[in-house]
């Protein structure tokens, strides 16, 4: 079996208000898949499901042969084959660039100094920041600061990995240089899942699209879907983007 | 005319400061430890460690320190331990500093975006670990100014202690005002010992303060 990730008939509600009615999609590894969907149709939440930041109501979640539903689930594994990079990118303010991604190689990882610090120069040059090395975050532009925190992931050598909005806080430019990074990743055989607002992006890179709203997966598709959808919410989201 | 004031009472004042410093530093370093733990407790996950350590806060923020100080000096020895004085008062500023930094810092922590803790916890850090290495070292840079603030009121507090017979500057002071009766002059001087004590140290809290707010603009 291939499937990375594979969500069954996943329900959630926060309070009284469901998020989540009955999603089901898989990523099989090496694939890039892009969910897109408007504000409030749940498709960052089912990410955030998949790495147990949330738990669910119902159906199951499985990550690598790790059932992600089970209450007692070993979420120490789990978060080994997860990487998530977050629209806020989260970096530790209070370290410098190498020492956020060193910081969980040492600890978790028990790397020792130097093989820690040699990994995390390495992630730094594949997203081009080796220079920022000795650099504290806030000294960092956004895209920067994503790309560290793609690097600080990408350091642990994880299975999958999510990506939420991450380029939702950038202007142009810097989303830019964060979707070509991604882009690599994608090249080098990632597996990915990524809750996007690039539309070109998705179109461009993604295996697959998923389009959610109001809580479900409504429509599937290649890129071509995008020029081409099957049913009238699709084609409302997409002309309001335009 | 009962008698001057001579140098050999300056003298004794003086040398008091050096028990204040004493009992406040115990009183600071035991309440530290104590707060620790009960800032643990106030976050921890399990809820009866919450509610105990919530119900601890509450019970001595509502009980003034001098019925504390009475409590362990005079409670205790009803029960045959005659503790000294240093000790009792020690003790006494022990569980009232440890409530109340205990309060401040789980406050400091709680301050602490939750996107810090899902960012660690993401990358296999276990609750302790990201505690100890992202939370509290970026929870002291808010910690510090009101911990501060808070030893400059345990500085003035330690002279309660005067009243169980520890010879610390206030009692110092009524010593010598017992015997020469000038209380104006000789209080005057308690307070501005006082007052040196605790005046760099409230104005290194403003100015922590001060340059924390510049950092979050």
């Amino acid at each position: 079996m291939s499937a990375i990730v594979k969500l069954d008939e996943v329900y959630k509600s926060f309070g009284s208000n469901p998020v989540l009615k009955g999603v089901s999609f898989e990523v099989a590894k090496g694939e890039m898949i892009a969910v897109i969907g408007a504000s409030g149709s749940g498709k960052s939440t089912a990410l955030r499901c998949i790495d147990r930041l949330e738990t669910i109501d119902e159906g199951t979640i499985e990550v690598c042969g790790i059932r992600v539903d089970d209450p007692k689930v070993d979420l120490h594994r789990l978060r080994l084959e997860v990487g998530i990079v977050f629209q806020s990118y989260n970096l530790f303010a209070h370290l410098t660039v190498q020492d956020n991604i060193v910081l969980a190689l040492r600890h978790v990882k028990k790397k020792t100094r130097d093989e820690a610090r040699r990994l995390a120069l390495a992630v730094l040059e594949q997203v081009g920041l080796a220079q920022k090395a000795q650099a504290y975050p806030e000294q960092l532009s956004g895209g920067q600061q994503q790309r560290v925190a793609i690097a600080r992931s990408l350091a642990m050598s994880p299975k999958v990995m999510l990506f939420d909005e991450v380029t939702s806080a950038l202007d142009p430019q810097l989303t830019g240089e964060v979707l070509r990074v991604m882009e690599d990743l994608a090249a080098d055989g990632m597996t990915m899942l990524l809750v996007t607002h690039e539309m070109a992006f998705a179109k461009r890179m993604a295996d697959r699209i998923i389009y959610m709203h109001q809580g479900k997966v409504w429509e599937v598709g290649d890129g071509t879907m995008l020029d081409n959808p099957q049913t009238p919410e699709l084609r409302a989201f997409l002309n309001n983007g335009l | 005319m009962i008698g001057g004031f001579t140098t050999a009472h300056l003298l004794y004042l003086v040398q008091s400061i050096w028990w204040t410093l004493v009992l406040s530093a115990l009183a600071f370093v035991l309440g530290s430890i104590g707060g620790f733990a009960i800032m643990l407790a106030r976050i921890s996950p399990r809820r009866w460690l919450r509610r105990t350590a919530l119900v601890y806060i509450e019970a001595i923020q509502g009980i003034p320190l001098l019925i504390l100080l009475f409590i362990v000096y005079f409670g205790l020895s009803v029960y045959g331990f005659q503790v000294p004085a240093l000790v009792a008062a020690g003790l006494a500023l022990m569980v009232y500093t440890s409530a109340y930094l205990g309060d401040i810092w789980r406050g400091c922590i709680e301050a602490m975006p939750k996107p810090q803790w899902e960012a660690a916890e993401c990358l296999s850090l276990s609750r302790w670990q990201t505690l100890r290495l992202v939370i509290i070292p970026q929870a002291m840079r808010l910690a510090l100014p009101p911990t501060v603030g808070f030893l400059v009121q345990v500085i003035k507090m330690t002279s309660l202690a005067s009243v169980i017979g520890f010879v610390e500057l206030t009692r110092a002071g009524q010593i010598i005002d017992n015997s020469i009766f000038q209380p104006f002059l000789v209080f005057g001087l308690v307070g501005a010992f006082y007052f040196i004590l605790c005046y760099p140290l409230s104005r290194w809290s403003q100015s922590m303060e001060s340059k924390l707010n510049v950092g979050n603009r």
